[in-house]
């Protein structure tokens, strides 16, 4: 036995010394090879998406419609004559599984970059793994202002207003409509509803009851009864798109009369209706925000370039306000790629984003600029009335810090022809 | 002492006996079972370093998934075969590990504190914290049997998930915690990858549980496990304090389990209560009565199986092409389902696990091969 011992050992020092020496040039090789996910004819990109789990109604339908739009892009002829494919991979909304979808993506399905990952929690814990890879990070779902950290990750960019700018516009108009009343905020536990609560603390300093869920735990009753408790004239909501619908609902419910201003990303008037069934009719009067085209507007000229894509390439689903916010984004992207240049790499695609200056659907402008990873920089108002979500007032930008709400007054630009943009 | 268990086991015996083997038939080796046992870790270990060298970044994460799973699995076969006492809150054990490596690794970063010994100093403090309260499910699992146990250690792993939305300012909530990724050690070389030091550190770890757990269990300690699992009674009449022996199994397989909960945290460098969730525990039972309750090579068999079914789903909705709402609602529940029926078809098949047919396998392979000779050459003679 010793004898066999002694052998064993000895065997396993020589595979030992072998075992380190083929590692390195291998991995060298790798690093030089040449850009990941783009070849002659395709460049691969990849996402995460919630398509279950307590934040798929709604959202899921977003990566639906960013698909339909490559596909009609693809069928006028791609991208610098590259065809785009975009994996979507479901996280179900949950922070571990989004780390397990994205690592395949960028480990082994190599893709060129990531765009549009969605959820302030879910692509939060992704940010450090992005970084280390250097893979582009765009357009990130979610309006939390920690895709704006250059320094600390230079790849990531967001692309809607941050929630902080939400909250001071909305915010700012319930200080002018309703002086001296009773605000509330309910909020995401989490940096959404953190970064929300904080822009509505600014401009009317502390609320008068604050109170929050976790997307695990269905059972909003106690917090809603909470702010009824607290004689809640205006509840700022703060809520993904499910949770608006149970807030609003148990609300109801409770003979709870207040004044809801939702964020934007929790209140799509289609998506909430189709959550409430028979009960749709407590969302009149909400007030909320938007700063794409309104969906049921179909004079607007992107929205019917939208809706002809969407009939040919998605009619499965609804139009709603999500797959006009899939479509305005991947055609961001187009305009991105067009701009990294025939040749594209990661780093020629990061610096096309940082240039910014793409125009499109959105009411207002961008924020992208050297040492700016922020998206749309404001917002315009929106209420239910007679079942329609329509805009209201004029537009607003503002920023995440201390600066003022201001008015915006130039006019929405037109879509090219097919909505495609051109280089 | 007759610690050896029989067969003819009276009828209060452990409900699992089914699952598991025999008793060990036959010659025990001879020599320092250390050595042996160090030998095959090093061996092992050198296979796999060599292996690792030939893999691809996102291979080398599934490695190092499977070995911080395995130090789970090991921890619990040794509690749930060995020991007979059935735990359903080993997910958040794991939780516990995971969480005190990445609060560690948190305020040691925030201090400036760096160096190669952050690392196993953070996991050392998830295994004594976990440890710690696998002592306390411990003491409350020595006075209970059978479905009372199940419903304690589930309420524990419920409980620990929740604490963290609970206590927000600590924990962070769903979001969890993120703290500084590990990387590479500089003389490995600028283009060293890093999923393959995650996948070394991974296997040190998974190495130095398989090599302590498999002592353990040859020990005098391993058998009085043994003894107490197939007859309390017997076992008191012997000796052996009964009590003392559970608490301690619990706090060994607690150990386990928050080790690998560490590793698995730093893996992707953040922690999220999303990652230990109910199934997780339910997941983990079921991956070692598969892999086979009793031996640690069973346990080797559930943390491969664990791994490969995670990635299961998303493998089978790429390649099958099918249409988009199936998909979808197959991604959510594939990984349960596929699992409970390779239950069912094991436990029929071979109720000793997968350790338990291959064992079958190899004997009947050795006694085919030691017969074939005598019936092959006897014609020709």
């Amino acid at each position: 036995m010793r004898t066999t011992t002694r052998r064993v050992l000895a065997a396993a020092a020589g595979l030992a010394l072998l075992a380190a020496l083929p590692a390195c040039a291998d991995d060298e090789k790798q690093a030089a090879e040449n850009v990941p996910g783009v070849s002659d004819s395709e460049v691969v990109i990849g996402t995460h998406q919630p398509l279950t789990g307590p934040a798929a109604p709604g959202y899921s339908k977003i990566s639906a419609a960013t698909k339909a739009y490559f596909e009609h892009v693809n069928s006028k002829g791609g991208v610098h004559g590259r065809k785009i494919v975009y994996k979507v991979m479901d996280d179900g909304y949950n922070p571990a599984n989004t780390e397990n979808v994205v690592r395949k993506l960028v480990l082994d399905d190599k893709v060129f970059a990531l765009l549009g990952g969605l959820g302030t929690p879910t692509h939060t814990n992704v940010l450090e793994f992005v970084k280390t890879q250097r893979v582009p990070d765009l357009f990130v779902a979610s309006g939390s202002r920690n895709w704006n950290q250059p320094d600390k990750y230079p790849t990531t960019f967001g692309w809607q207003p941050d929630y902080t700018v939400e909250g001071k516009i909305l915010a700012s108009y319930v200080k002018r409509e309703f002086p001296g009343a009773k605000v509330c905020h309910f909020g995401q536990n989490d940096d959404f509803g953190r970064d929300s609560l904080a822009g509505v603390e600014q401009v009317l300093g502390p609320v008068a009851a604050k109170q929050t869920y976790t997307t695990t735990n269905q059972q909003v009753g106690p917090a809603i009864g909470a702010l009824r408790a607290a004689g809640c004239q205006v509840v700022i909501s703060a809520t993904i798109p499910g949770f608006t619908a149970l807030a609003m609902g148990q609300a109801a419910g409770q003979g709870f009369k207040a004044q809801w201003v939702v964020s934007n990303v929790g209140a799509d008037y289609t998506t909430l209706a189709a959550q409430l069934g028979d009960k749709k009719v407590i969302l009149e009067g909400m007030v909320a925000d938007n700063y794409l085209p309104n969906v049921s507007d179909t004079a607007n000229p992107w929205i019917q370039e939208f809706t002809k894509i969407h009939q040919k390439y998605n009619a499965g689903n609804p139009v709603d306000g999500n797959a006009i916010y899939g479509y305005s984004m991947a055609y961001t992207f187009v305009q991105a790629m067009l701009a990294a240049g025939p040749d594209p790499t990661r780093e020629k695609l990061i610096e096309a984003v940082r240039k910014g200056g793409f125009r499109g659907p959105g009411l207002v402008p961008f924020r992208y600029a050297d040492g700016v990873h922020a998206g749309y920089g404001g917002v315009r108002l929106t209420k239910v009335s007679n079942g329609a979500q329509a805009y209201f007032g004029p537009a607003y930008t503002t920023d995440d810090g201390d600066g003022a709400v201001t008015e915006f007054t130039e006019p929405p630009t037109a879509p090219p022809a097919d909505a495609v943009p051109t280089p | 002492m007759t610690t050896t268990p029989t067969e003819t086991a009276p009828a209060p015996a452990s409900p699992l006996r089914r699952l598991l083997p025999g008793a060990p038939a036959g010659r025990e080796p001879r020599g320092s079972t250390l050595l042996r046992h160090l030998a095959v870790a090093v061996f092992v270990g050198t296979l796999v370093v060599l292996v690792t060298n030939q893999l691809a970044p996102y291979q080398n994460l599934q490695v190092a998934r499977v070995c911080a799973f395995l130090c789970v699995t090991a921890g619990h076969t040794v509690l749930v075969g060995l020991n007979g006492q059935l735990s359903l809150g080993h997910g958040a054990l794991m939780a516990t590990g995971a969480y005190t490596v990445a609060l560690t690794q948190q305020a040691l970063d925030e201090r400036a504190v760096r160096g190669w010994w952050t690392l196993p100093a953070s996991l050392l403090a998830g295994v004594a914290v976990t440890a710690l309260g696998g002592l306390v499910v411990g003491l409350a699992a020595a006075r209970l049997r059978g479905p009372y146990l199940a419903g304690v250690t589930l309420a524990v792993a419920t409980l620990v998930p929740a604490v963290t939305t609970i206590f927000t300012g600590v924990f962070n909530g769903e979001q969890g915690l993120s703290f500084p990724a590990q990387t590479p050690p500089a003389a490995l070389g600028a283009y060293f990858q890093p999923e393959r030091w995650l996948a070394w550190i991974a296997l040190a770890a998974a190495l130095l549980t398989m090599l302590l757990l498999a002592n353990l269990a040859r020990s005098r300690f391993g058998r009085s496990l043994r003894a107490v699992r197939d007859d309390e009674v017997a076992a008191r009449l012997a000796g052996i304090p009964v009590a003392r022996t559970q608490v301690l199994a619990f706090v060994v397989s607690a150990a386990c389990a928050g080790l690998g909960g560490g590793v698995y945290a730093m893996l992707t460098a953040t922690v999220a209560p999303g990652k230990f969730p109910l199934d997780l525990s339910l997941f983990l039972l079921m991956a070692i009565v598969i892999g086979g309750l009793g031996s640690l090579a069973g346990a080797v068999w559930g943390a491969l199986l664990l791994v490969a079914l995670q990635d299961l789903p998303g493998l089978l909705t790429e390649h099958l092409s099918l249409s988009a709402g199936l998909a979808q609602r197959l991604e959510g529940n594939l990984a349960l389902a596929v699992f409970g029926l390779v239950l069912i078809v094991v436990m029929l098949a071979a109720p000793g696990g997968l350790q338990g047919g291959v064992r079958a396998l190899t004997t009947r392979l050795r006694r085919a091969v030691r017969r074939r000779p005598a019936t092959r050459r006897s014609p020709d003679r």
